[in-house]
């Protein structure tokens, strides 16, 4: 892999989503040499997905706050920041070695510091018929629609709760898209919990986009509020949705389509990997690392930026971002950084009001995220809830063991998609805490990588002396 | 079978010819080799490395590895990370990777 222009730099950011984007170009225009790695085609992570190659190119379609990405892009273009898309980080350690994965050659880079952006992703929402093909993520849907111009051209329920349900709802109506039901998965009740927090999130303008938001969907959609069952149905493809709501009604719709979301939590398999250490978050009901002020790991010249420091949306990514480089530049001696770094913490305080009001008003129902019966937990591997209380019930003590019990975590997602519920489930099963369950062990490789690759990797002769007789 | 997704009229980027398990199929310049799937109205549910039950994209973004194909004769790739390329080979996966790919 020619294609770097050094094995050293003061700082390699992972992820080019708002946060590494904003963290990327405050470093590098500062004069640290600096790489950005994303393993997508283009930059722009999820928020700002397709923002260089989208076939949406009318303005409206998608809105300010997407375009407002190329903003920040312009800024990474003049910052003078090394970008490579398609790279595919593997390995971090705390000696701040990098290994990257690019055309299907890898190599290993030093840096100095090391910001990890590598964002959010959907909480599983584990429903009986939820590996069914035609049951995706809202997610995935709101991909398709940005980076492809495609959009739901047949039945299609969409489930779930928070902001991002409401958006994209709204945006593939706006597009001639189909959506026929709205579940609404938020617990009665939710409202009243969040309300003593209201006060933040009405003086923030998310408040005044929700409410449009929430309209322009009611008048075009069914929705079904307080749904408390939701199941796919379906042989070999999803034929129907059936769902139950508080009040004990029943319904159901022959769809092709199924989207879920009921929130996002911090995609932490990199930032575990590099033994950084994670704490469970009562209210977001996941885990997020542990950081100083300046978003620095438990290992030293480690930070972690974006979502991926714990759910706040693109604002607070970018102050995040922005934040953790100029932190890292002032631990490395780059003089002049600090009227700049008291400037980003102003920008992450404003950014971050109105969030508890979100997480209180969405915090999802528990018969979403710890399910019962023979429902599919790990997807990759096929373990249902079943297996993993009949393992709890033999003495599985934690996500760790049952691995040997059940093999759960272990097929090719590496526990992202069965992780959360897994500790939730056992947490529940064993009368105790997330805290007191804990997580996998994630260790490198944290994305798949042939042993050919691994075996290619560049090496030092000393290196391989020690080894070869 | 009707893709369950479809391209809104504004999108008018050019196609390009990949083939999907040696039929030809006509791809958006631009677009990942599992959106391309997605839209092309061919069956295109792989089997289940563990049982061998149908599975489309879940996740669409890199978390979930419900995509993975065999692209130009490399096995397990993550179609919905790959774009699309012209005379691209996509092979549908029947279990799990198979030695050699």
């Amino acid at each position: 892999m020619s294609v770097l222009r050094s094995d050293n730099y003061d700082l390699v950011v992972v992820g080019a989503g708002p946060a590494g984007i904003a963290a990327a170009a405050a470093a590098a225009k500062a004069g640290a040499t600096t790489l950005l790695l994303d393993e997508n085609a283009g930059p722009g992570g999820q928020v700002w997905r397709g923002l260089t190659s989208t076939p949406l190119t009318n303005r409206d379609m998608l809105g300010k706050d997407f375009w407002d990405g190329q903003l920040e892009l312009e800024k990474l273009r003049s910052s003078g920041a090394e970008v490579l898309q398609r790279a595919t980080v593997w390995s971090i350690d705390p000696s701040l070695q990098v290994g990257i994965s690019h055309g299907g050659a890898s190599r290993i880079v030093q840096a100095r510091r090391i910001v990890i952006a590598t964002g959010a992703m959907e909480r599983p929402f584990p429903i009986p018929g939820w590996t069914l093909p035609g049951v995706m993520t809202a997610g995935a849907a709101q991909t398709m629609l940005k980076s492809s111009g495609l959009v739901p051209s047949e039945p299609t329920v969409i489930a779930g709760q928070g902001p991002l349900l409401w958006l994209l709802a709204g945006q593939i109506l706006r597009m001639g898209g189909r959506i026929d039901v709205m579940l609404d998965t938020t617990p009665k009740g939710a409202f009243a919990a969040a309300l003593p927090k209201a006060f933040g999130f009405l003086t923030t303008p998310y408040f005044r986009k929700g409410l449009k938001m929430l309209r322009e969907v009611r008048s075009k959609v069914r929705i079904i509020k307080h749904v408390t069952r939701i199941e796919a149905q379906g042989d070999g493809q999803l034929e129907r949705v059936v769902w139950e709501t508080a009040g004990g009604k029943r319904g159901e719709m022959a769809s092709r389509l199924l989207l879920l979301h009921q929130g996002v939590v911090p995609n932490v398999n990199l930032a575990m990997s590099t033994g950084a250490a994670h704490d469970w978050d009562g209210l977001q009901l996941c885990w997020r690392p542990r950081l100083d002020d300046d978003g620095q790991t438990t290992v030293p010249g480690i930070y972690v930026a974006g979502d991926g420091a714990g759910i706040g949306g693109v604002g607070v990514a970018l102050a995040r971002g922005r934040v953790a480089a100029r932190a890292a530049l002032t631990s490395l001696g780059k003089s002049g950084q600090d009227a700049d770094l008291s400037a980003a913490r102003a920008e992450l305080a404003k950014a971050n009001r109105g969030r508890e009001f979100l997480d209180l008003l969405y915090k999802p129902a528990e018969q979403f995220r710890i399910p019962e019966g023979d429902t599919i937990v790990c997807r990759c591997e096929e373990v249902r809830a079943s297996d993993i209380r009949s393992a709890v019930d033999i003495g599985a003590s934690g996500p760790n063991q049952l691995k040997a019990y059940l093999r759960t975590g272990m097929g090719p997602c590496q526990g992202r998609l069965c992780g959360l519920t897994v500790t939730e489930l056992m947490a529940k099963a064993r009368g105790t805490t997330p805290e007191q369950i804990g997580y996998y062990r994630l260790r490198a490789p944290v994305k798949p990588l042939t042993l050919s690759e691994l075996a290619d990797l560049p090496m030092e002769p000393e290196a391989v002396k020690a080894v070869v007789r | 079978m009707t893709p369950m997704f479809s391209h809104i009229p504004a999108d008018q980027r050019p196609t390009l010819e990949i083939f999907v398990d040696g039929q030809s199929v006509r791809a958006r310049r631009g677009d990942t080799v599992s959106a391309a799937l997605l839209a092309s109205g061919l069956d295109v549910r792989r089997d289940s490395a563990v049982s061998g039950v149908p599975r489309l994209p879940y996740c669409m973004m890199g978390v979930c590895f419900e995509c993975l194909v065999t692209i130009d004769g490399v096995g397990n790739r993550q179609g919905c990370l790959i774009p699309v390329a012209p005379g691209m080979r996509v092979e549908i996966q029947r279990g799990k990777r198979e030695l050699g790919k």
